[in-house]
């Protein structure tokens, strides 16, 4: 297949706002964007050039370079990690005589690694091309070898390699709840608009992606903002480490969130939905799309859907980047910009996806809702905690006999989940993911709930055997990969972080380093612009305050090590500007370090 | 304001700032003559939020101010150890991503970082430098692009788009790895539309845009900062002046 530009440009209707996704099928044909490709989709789109460029270096799926025909990722999750992913990238490294994200020289294959692919049920993964493998042996890292030494494409690849399996442990309100397609449509319409968010705030449901907002009050908020168009969005990017559970989700209860998605746009009063998926899970894109297809021909989405109102749901693939789970950066994705989180206020209810109202909810959110919708208010009230009514779906992951996806009335204890997936010798569980909370084995009675530790979803747990030292250095640099870049706290201070763990858990680190990490972190949490950064200092900060000797019997005696030589270092600044005089060199450290 | 009613006032430090609706807690203290220190504001775009060293406590809470819209009554905390201690941290931050060897930058004396630097008591850069690897952009005849000092405040391409119409700046990549370009295939300054009479040639609040052939014409000792600390230089820029 050759590339044109112009054709796919044309295929998406000229519209810019389709940016990442016209970027998807360039990928396709070619592997990479390639500069004068940039140019021509600019032109094609009425862009400015350096805009499309920004959006192709944004995206950790796009590369204007080329990369290799197969570009093998391996998921650097702390779970793929402890389950042997580095040593398998090692010998697949050395077998193909490659160093990390290098390309061959006969340009036929790349190595190297992406943040968590959402499978730490079924690790070690990676992704081929973008299409997942999970399961990683040595003999299977064998096979693939061989395959990609064959040049054989990854679609004749042997079936066996890519089936994603689903652990379903604990089943609870929402995954044992059977509902016919339209039921919960059908009771929204029966009840009307404003009584059904009535319903939804009565029930006491609030956003299972995180920060726990009411989603009744949220559904208010859309419907009432000024504005003929309204979009529901779901927020389906899964993006944080050791979270999967919007995969299963996705992958057995579709019906269901379309459902959800229908409910609230007949709520709110919008026309189109849109499902912003996580570029990690292509093996979902097919089976939603006929999903979709089926809601169509079945009159649950369209013009007249139930004859009552218009409503329709496009998918939207993302495109690596963790950040873009944050509601306003997927905003931007979706308008086909670099994920940068917008300044609030306004909030997307009022000025969302094309400035207009929007709903962002993450898909268990929607589940739920479409059960509030069918069985009432008290129908979630009825379990959980005063506070955090119904259940939620964890992830279990890690140091356990049985992971998988287990589904808990809200206020279950850490030790109850942990009997349950089968874990002995538990030394931490980190909940909710890096951003979340890192507990000690002294604080396992505490519950799964947003009035005491909550949860998007992860619960990666971590026996005695673990250096959670190592733990926490996996974190710092999945926050330093994944930070946009738009704000200094979290640009500057991911990186530095990740700098001195890495010093820290390598035997070089001085109690300098840990001073600073604990500085660090808290100038991240006080200033930066979005929940990336404000969170990105936790793991430290936790480990810090629990598992504080484990740093201090690491660390050198020395306050400072003097990593570098700074004279030297300023060699290229000297070539620079064509200096060689006395103010331009360091003669001592400490005296030329003040001077800014 | 020629309005009856007298405009409505938050509290800064104990002192009562007033401002108009819709306006920043950062613009209205400037307005008031209250410094607050900033670095990627600029009063005749709209504000960016990035940079956070303005970052003021409102009702306490840590906020950007130039983003957050005032309320009457508001109690915002600005010129406290605690915050200026955040500050300074934040652009020991941005001295420790780049290239910035004052001594021999053009910009000394005129630049805004290093004025807010000095005015925060910031004596180190305190972390290990990461030295990025940014060649300069000699290509254009008369500008010279020196991309090592350049603290991503997107003043230029706010510049550029809005007032130049011409787009001559992006930025490009994410995290750490995020950096201005220009917009060429190339990646050459000379292929741009840039000329030497643009709103972005003027707006660089450090040493990255720089005029060819005008180097150190003004002699260290005697610039900007030299002449005026920024404090004054700010609240005379908000209002024009
Ligand atoms: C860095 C970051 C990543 C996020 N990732 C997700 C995500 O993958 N899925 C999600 O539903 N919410 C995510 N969120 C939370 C969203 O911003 C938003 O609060 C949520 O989608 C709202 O839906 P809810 O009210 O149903 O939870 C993320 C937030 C941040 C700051
Ligand atoms: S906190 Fe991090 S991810 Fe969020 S805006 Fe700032 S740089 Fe971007
Ligand atoms: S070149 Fe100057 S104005 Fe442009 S982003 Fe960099 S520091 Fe800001
Ligand atoms: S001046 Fe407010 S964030 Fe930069
Ligand atoms: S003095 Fe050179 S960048 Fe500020």
């Amino acid at each position: 297949m050759t590339l044109d530009p112009s054709a796919i440009v044309a295929r998406h209707h000229g519209d810019a706002s389709r940016l990442v996704q016209i970027l998807h099928d360039v990928m396709a044909v070619e592997g990479h964007v390639a500069p004068p490709v940039i140019t021509a989709l600019a032109r094609a789109l009425g862009l400015p050039r350096g805009q499309v460029e920004g959006v192709v270096e944004f995206y950790s799926f796009f590369s204007s370079e080329p990369r290799g025909r197969f570009r093998v990722l391996f998921s650097d999750n702390i779970t793929d990690e402890m389950a042997g992913s580095h040593e398998l990238r090692k010998h697949m490294l050395d077998s193909f005589r490659l160093q990390p994200g290098e390309v061959s020289r006969d340009g036929l294959v790349s190595i190297g690694t992406t943040s968590c692919t959402g499978l730490c049920d079924q690790g070690p993964a990676m992704l081929v091309n973008d299409r997942a493998i999970p399961r990683l042996t040595p003999a299977r890292i064998g096979a693939i070898t061989s395959l990609i030494r064959g040049d054989v494409p990854v679609d004749r690849w042997p079936d066996n390699l890519f089936p994603i399996a689903s652990h379903v442990e604990r089943r609870d309100l929402l995954l044992s709840t059977e509902l016919s397609p339209g039921a919960a449509i059908d009771a929204a319409i029966a009840r009307g608009a404003a009584a059904t968010i009535e319903e939804i705030t009565r029930s006491g449901l609030r956003g299972r992606g995180g920060a726990g907002f009411s989603t009744g009050t949220k559904w208010a908020a859309c419907a009432s903002a000024p504005g003929p168009e309204r979009y529901i969005v779901c927020n389906a990017d899964e993006g944080e480490p050791g979270t999967f559970k919007d995969r299963e989700l996705l992958a057995a209860h579709a019906d269901l969130l379309f459902e959800g998605m229908t409910v609230a746009g007949f709520a709110v009063g919008a026309s189109k939905g849109i499902l912003y998926l996580r570029a990690e899970y292509p093996f979902l894109v097919e089976p939603l799309l006929a999903t979709l297809e089926a809601r169509r021909r079945a009159g649950l989405l369209g013009e007249r859907v139930r004859d009552a109102f218009a409503f329709d749901i496009e998918l939207h693939v993302g495109a690596g980047a963790y950040v873009c789970g944050e509601e306003s950066a997927l905003i931007e994705s979706l308008e086909g910009k670099r994920g940068i989180p917008r300044n609030r206020p306004p909030y997307p209810v009022t000025h969302g996806y094309l400035q207009k109202p929007t709903v962002v909810n993450n898909v268990e959110t929607l589940v739920a809702a479409a059960l509030v919708a069918t069985h009432g208010a008290g129908f979630l009230r009825a379990v959980g905690t005063p506070k955090s009514s119904g259940t939620k779906i964890l992830s279990v992951s890690g140091d356990v006999a049985r992971p998988g996806i287990y589904e808990y009335p809200f206020g279950v204890s850490v030790q109850q989940v942990l009997d349950d997936a089968g874990a002995v010798d538990t030394q931490a569980v980190q909940v909710g993911g890096p951003s979340g909370m890192l507990l000690s084995a002294s604080e396992l009675h505490r519950r799964i709930a947003f009035e005491d530790v909550p949860s998007a979803g992860a619960f990666m747990v971590f026996d005695g055997s673990r250096d959670m030292l190592a733990v926490v250095e996996n974190f710092t640099r999945f926050f330093a990969h994944e930070s946009c870049g738009f704000c200094t706290p979290c640009r500057v201070g991911t990186t530095l972080s990740a700098q001195m763990m890495k010093r820290v858990v390598s035997g070089t680190g001085s109690r300098r380093d840990v001073k600073d990490l604990a500085k660090v972190s808290n100038l991240m949490r006080a200033t930066s612009h979005c929940g990336l950064g404000t969170t990105a200092g936790n793991p430290v900060l936790d480990a810090l305050a629990k598992f504080r000797p484990s740093f201090d019997k690491r660390l050198r005696s020395l306050e400072v090590l003097p990593t570098f030589d700074l004279d030297e270092a300023l060699a290229p600044a000297r070539e620079a500007t064509a200096r060689d005089d006395e103010g331009a060199h360091f003669t001592n450290q400490t005296s030329q370090a003040e001077k800014p | 304001m020629s309005t009856e009613k007298p405009r409505p006032t938050f509290q800064m430090d104990g002192h009562d700032v007033p401002f108009d609706e819709g306006q920043s807690i950062l613009a209205a203290a400037l307005a008031a003559g209250r410094y607050v220190p900033y670095l990627c504001y600029h009063p005749e775009f709209q504000p960016h939020g990035s940079c956070k060293v303005c970052t003021v406590k409102i009702n306490g809470r840590t906020h950007a101010s130039c983003t957050t819209p005032a309320h009457e009554g508001d109690v915002v905390e600005s010129n406290v150890d605690e915050l200026n201690d955040m500050r300074k941290g934040l652009v020991q931050f941005l001295f420790t991503e780049g290239n910035h060897f004052c001594p021999s930058c053009e910009a000394s004396g005129n630049c805004t970082l290093q004025a807010v630097g000095y005015d925060l008591g910031m004596t180190s850069a305190h972390y290990s430098p990461l030295f990025p690897d940014r060649p300069l952009d000699a290509s254009h005849p008369e500008v010279l692009l020196d991309f090592n000092r350049c603290i991503l405040c997107e003043l230029c391409v706010r510049a550029s788009a809005l007032v130049d119409k011409k787009s001559v700046f992006s930025l490009a990549g994410r995290g750490i790895q995020k950096h201005l370009v220009v917009n060429a295939e190339s990646g050459k300054l000379a292929d741009t539309e840039l000329s030497v009479d643009d709103k972005a040639m003027s707006v660089c609040p450090v040493g990255v845009i720089l005029r060819k052939r005008r180097g150190f014409q003004v002699p260290i000792g005697e610039r900007k900062y030299d002449e005026h600390p920024i404090r004054e230089v700010a609240v005379q820029k908000q209002k024009g002046e």
